[in-house]
C-alpha cells in the first residue's frame, strides 16, 4: 500500500540478456558482460524506485543441431557474485538471482544467499527453479538429475532446509545446530551466518504448472508469470491467490508479477512502428530459420527466410530430443503457422515475427502508465517484471517517462519507505521459528 | 633471475567474523592505499562468517587497483560453479580476481553436505588439482574475441572460438564450455597455501598455482622450499619464473618495541620469528627491516602478512612498514598496472584452445 492507502504497483527489472526479447545487434546495444552494463541498469532501476533487479540463469550454453547456438546473446556473469558487486553501487534496490535447486546443495546456497542479504543490507531475492535436464547435468558432479515428478518435492525440501538454516540462529545471536535428514538432503551442523537483515531472503517462483502454482502458494513471496494479457492474467491471479489459504497465508503474502515487454513512442503509431522495428532486429533471417528448425525438428537451412513455409511436416521425436519437454505439439504449431502464413501472405521470417510476437505494452508513456495502473487493484497483477529490449539503456525511457506518470496516478511510490526488499514488497519479516 | 625482481606484498583480512560490508571495504581501501598486490580472505563452510568470495565481490566496485583473493574450497563445491564465480569476480573487479584453492578436510564440513565422508588430505589435494585444471580449462573455453555481434547474420558469437572442455576427473566430469566469457585476466590468479597440504598439496601448487604461500623460520629454509617448488614446476613443464612464492606471516604489531627473545628466527637482536616461523611480533619498522633482509637474500618473492588485529595492524603495516619500504625503494609507490597479474609481473596466459588450433 502507498502512504495514502491506495494499492501499489511493484516493479522489477529483468536484465535483457540471453533471450529472444533482446535486440542485441542494434547500434545502441552495449556489452552483455561488462560490469558497467549491469551498473547502469541497476542504477536506473533504483532511480526509478523499482522493487528489485532480476537475473535469470543458464548453466550450459544452448546448442542447436549439436552446435553451440550462436544467434542469441550467450554467456553471462554468475548471478550471486554479480549481485554482491551491484550491492556496492546501489542502496535500496532489491537484488534477485535465479538459482536452481538441482545443481546446488542447500547448505552452500543458503550461505551464499544469506551472505548477499548481509552484504546488501537486506536486499536479496532468490528465484527457485528446478530445471534438471541431463544436458545441463553434464557440467556437474551429479550428472543428470531427479525425475520430473520429483522436481517440486526436491525444491520444497531444498527451500525448507535453507529456511531451517536461516532460522538456526536465535534472535540473541546464538547458533543452534541443525540436524536434518530428508529424502534428498542431509544437513548436520551449525550454520556460520547469523540471521540476515530480512530474516529470509525473498523467495520467488516461476512456473505455470499445477505443481508450480502450488509451490508458489506454499513457499513463495513473489510469483513471476508469463500471463501478461489481462484475461489470462486474471485467471492465473485468482487461481494462485486462492491456493494461499490452504497454507495459512493471506492473499497479500504473495505478489504476482507478470513478465512484460514495452515499447514507447511519442505517439501510439510511432510506438507501433518502433515495436515492428524491434521485432525485425530480434528475428534476423538466420534466426527465423533457427526458430523454424526448433519447431520442425529438421534441418531447414536450405529454405529461403523470405520464401514460404516448408511443405514437409515436423519430426516430433526430433523436436522432443533436442528441445526437451514443454515445446508443445509441433504438428499443431506447424498447422497454425501455415494458416497464419496463408491468410496474411507472410514469408518464413514474417510468420516467425508474427507468431512469436508479444509486446505487452506498446504506446505513449501515458497509454502504458494507464494500462499498467489498470492492472493494479483489478485482480490481474500486483506489479510487473519489465523486460527491456536493449542493453544497457533499455530501461532509461521507462524510468524517465512512465514512472512519473505512475506516481502522478498514485499507484507507484515516490520514495523508498524502507531499506529491505521485503519492505518494498510490503511483506512482513518471516517469524522466527526456533 | 632474468626478470627484474620486485617485492610483492599481500595481506590477509581474516579476523573475528564480521557481517557488514563496510568493515571489509575499509580494510581493503586501506590496503589499496598501501599499494599492496592483493588481499586474501580465508573461508571454510564451518568457519563463522560470510562467504569469502561474496565479500570480495561486494568490495570490488569500491576499490580500483588491489587484487582480491578469496578462498574457495574444491571439496564440496561444483567445479563449474567455482569457475563461473571466480571468473565473475574477475569481471566485476575488471581483472583483479584471484582464487585461494582450498580443501575441506573435516568431518564437520562433510556433515553439512551429507554427500560424502571426510577424506584424507592427499586425496582432497589430488582432487583440488583436478578442479584447478578443469576450472582453468573452463576459463579458456571462450577464446578472446569470441563475441562478434554480427549485424548482418544476427550471430552473437563465433562458435568456432567456443570449446567443450570435456574434462574427466576421478570424481567429476565437466562438459563445458563455460557460461561466462573468458575473464579479463584470461585466468584469474590461482593461489595455494601449502602449509599443512602435504606432498600432494605441494605438487598441486607446483602444477597449478601462480602464487604459492609458504611458512619458514629462516631465509635459508624459505629459499630451499622455493627452489623445490621451482623444480617441481619445471618437472610439470612450467616456467619456474611464472611462480611467485610468498612467505605467510602472522603479524602482531601491538608491540612498539621489540622484546629480545634470543635464539628464535636466527637473529640475535631486532625483529624475530618464532618457531616454526609463522609468527612475527614487534614494531612496523622492524618488520620492514625483516622483509627487506629476506628479500635481499632472495629467499622469497614477497610476503603475505596476516594481521592479528586486522584494523590496527593493517594500519601500521601501511603507514609504517610499507611507507618505510617505499622510502628505501624496496617497494613500489603505485600499482604498476590495472590487473592483479600485472601487479605480480605475470603474463596474461595464452588460451590453450587458440594455441592448439594454431599449431594444428
Amino acid at each position: 500500500m502507498t502512504d495514502e492507502g491506495r494499492p501499489t504497483l511493484h516493479l522489477a527489472a529483468h536484465f535483457p540478456g540471453v533471450s529472444s526479447t533482446t535486440a542485441q545487434n542494434s547500434s545502441t546495444s552495449g556489452s552483455h558482460i561488462d560490469f558497467g552494463t549491469f551498473e547502469h541498469l541497476a542504477r536506473t532501476a533504483e532511480r526509478g524506485l523499482f522493487d528489485f533487479f532480476f537475473l535469470a540463469e543458464g548453466l550450459r550454453l544452448r546448442e542447436h543441431k549439436g552446435l553451440i547456438h550462436d544467434l542469441d546473446v550467450t554467456g553471462r556473469p554468475e548471478s550471486i557474485t554479480l549481485l554482491n558487486a551491484l550491492a556496492a553501487v546501489t542502496d535500496r534496490l532489491g537484488l534477485a538471482a535465479t538459482v536452481n535447486v538441482s545443481f546446488n546443495e542447500p547448505y552452500e546456497l543458503a550461505r551464499r544467499l544469506s551472505s548477499l542479504d548481509h552484504l546488501s543490507g537486506g536486499r536479496a531475492g532468490w528465484n527457485v527453479v528446478t530445471a534438471a535436464d541431463a544436458f545441463t547435468g553434464e557440467n556437474f558432479r551429479h550428472g543428470s538429475c531427479p525425475d520430473r515428478v520429483d522436481r517440486y518435492t526436491r525444491a520444497a525440501e531444498f527451500v525448507a532446509t535453507a529456511r531451517e538454516l536461516w532460522d538456526s540462529w536465535t534472535p540473541d545471536g546464538r547458533a543452534r545446530p541443525v540436524a536434518r535428514a530428508g529424502r534428498h538432503f542431509a544437513v548436520e551442523g551449525e550454520f556460520t551466518v547469523p540471521r540476515s537483515p530480512q530474516g529470509h531472503p525473498v523467495v520467488i517462483q516461476t512456473g505455470d504448472s499445477d505443481e508450480g502454482r502450488e509451490f508458489a502458494a506454499a513457499f513463495a513471496d513473489v510469483a513471476f508469470t508469463r500471463h501478461g494479457d489481462p484475461k489470462a492474467g486474471r485467471a492465473f491471479y485468482r487461481d494462485v491467490k486462492a491456493r494461499l489459504a490452504a497454507y495459512g497465508r493471506e492473499p497479500d503474502d504473495l505478489k504476482i508479477m507478470p513478465g512484460v515487454t514495452f515499447v514507447l513512442g511519442d505517439s501510439d503509431e510511432e510506438a507501433q512502428e518502433r515495436a515492428t522495428a524491434v521485432r525485425r532486429e530480434q528475428v534476423s533471417p538466420q534466426r527465423a530459420i533457427l526458430v523454424l528448425e526448433q519447431v520442425w525438428g529438421r534441418d531447414l537451412s536450405s529454405y529461403d527466410p523470405d520464401g514460404p513455409l516448408p511443405e514437409i511436416d515436423p519430426d516430433p521425436e526430433a523436436v522432443l530430443a533436442q528441445a526437451g519437454a514443454g515445446a508443445g505439439d509441433p504438428c499443431r504449431t506447424a498447422t497454425r503457422w501455415r494458416e497464419l502464413s496463408r491468410r496474411k501472405g507472410l514469408s518464413i521470417r514474417q510468420t516467425v515475427i508474427e507468431a512469436t510476437s508479444g509486446q505487452s505494452f506498446v504506446g505513449t508513456a501515458g497509454r502504458v502508465a494507464a494500462e499498467m495502473a489498470g492492472y493494479v487493484g483489478s485482480g490481474t497483477a500486483d506489479g510487473f517484471l519489465l523486460v527491456p529490449h536493449r542493453t544497457p539503456g533499455g530501461l532509461d525511457e521507462f524510468v524517465d517517462e512512465v514512472v512519473p506518470l505512475l506516481q502522478e496516478r498514485g499507484v507507484f511510490r515516490t520514495r523508498y519507505s524502507g531499506t529491505t526488499l521485503r519492505s518494498h514488497l510490503g511483506l512482513t519479516e518471516p517469524v522466527w521459528k526456533g | 633471475m632474468s626478470r627484474t625482481r620486485s617485492l610483492h606484498l599481500a595481506v590477509a583480512l581474516d579476523g573475528p567474523a564480521r557481517y557488514d560490508a563496510d568493515h571489509y571495504t575499509d580494510l581493503v581501501t586501506l590496503a589499496e592505499r598501501g599499494t599492496l598486490d592483493f588481499v586474501t580472505l580465508g573461508d571454510s563452510f564451518a568457519r563463522p562468517g560470510l562467504d569469502a568470495l561474496a565479500v570480495l565481490a561486494r568490495v570490488a566496485p569500491a576499490t580500483r587497483r588491489i587484487g582480491l583473493v578469496p578462498t574457495v574450497t574444491t571439496t564440496h563445491t561444483e567445479p563449474f560453479h567455482v569457475s563461473t564465480a571466480v571468473a565473475t569476480l574477475d569481471w566485476v573487479s575488471r581483472g583483479r580476481a584471484g582464487w585461494g584453492v582450498g580443501v575441506s578436510p573435516t568431518q564437520a564440513e562433510a556433515r553439512l553436505f551429507g554427500r560424502r565422508p571426510a577424506a584424507p588430505t592427499d586425496e582432497l589435494w589430488r582432487e583440488a588439482g583436478e578442479v584447478a585444471d578443469a576450472v582453468a580449462r573452463l576459463w579458456d573455453s571462450w577464446e578472446d574475441g569470441a563475441e562478434i555481434h554480427d549485424k548482418e547474420t544476427g550471430r552473437y558469437v563465433d562458435r568456432s572460438k567456443l570449446h567443450h572442455v570435456d574434462f574427466e576427473g576421478t570424481r567429476f566430469s565437466v562438459r563445458g564450455p563455460s557460461t561466462v566469457p573468458r575473464p579479463p585476466q584470461g585466468r584469474p590468479v590461482t593461489a595455494i597455501d601449502i602449509t599443512g597440504a602435504g606432498d600432494e598439496g605441494r605438487r598441486t601448487a607446483a602444477r597449478h598455482a601462480d602464487v604459492v604461500l609458504i611458512r619458514a623460520s629462516s631465509p635459508e629454509q624459505a629459499a630451499a622450499l622455493r627452489t623445490a617448488l621451482h623444480q617441481d614446476a619445471e618437472t610439470h613443464g612450467r616456467d619456474p619464473s611464472s611462480l611467485r612464492v610468498l612467505l605467510s606471516l602472522a603479524v602482531d604489531l601491538g608491540e612498539s618495541e621489540p622484546r629480545p627473545e634470543p635464539g628464535l628466527g636466527g637473529y640475535s637482536c631486532g625483529p624475530r620469528l618464532t618457531t616454526p616461523g609463522s609468527h612475527y611480533s614487534g614494531g612496523p619498522v622492524e618488520l620492514a627491516e625483516l622483509i627487506a633482509r629476506w628479500y635481499a637474500a632472495d629467499a622469497v618473492d614477497g610476503f603475505h602478512l596476516a594481521p592479528i588485529a586486522p584494523h590496527r595492524d593493517l594500519e601500521r603495516i601501511v603507514n609504517g612498514t610499507v611507507a618505510l619500504l617505499q622510502h628505501r625503494s624496496v617497494f613500489r609507490t603505485f600499482h604498476p598496472g590495472g590487473t592483479l597479474r600485472e601487479h605480480l609481473g605475470l603474463a596474461r596466459p595464452a588460451n590453450r584452445y587458440a594455441l592448439s588450433k594454431g599449431s594444428s
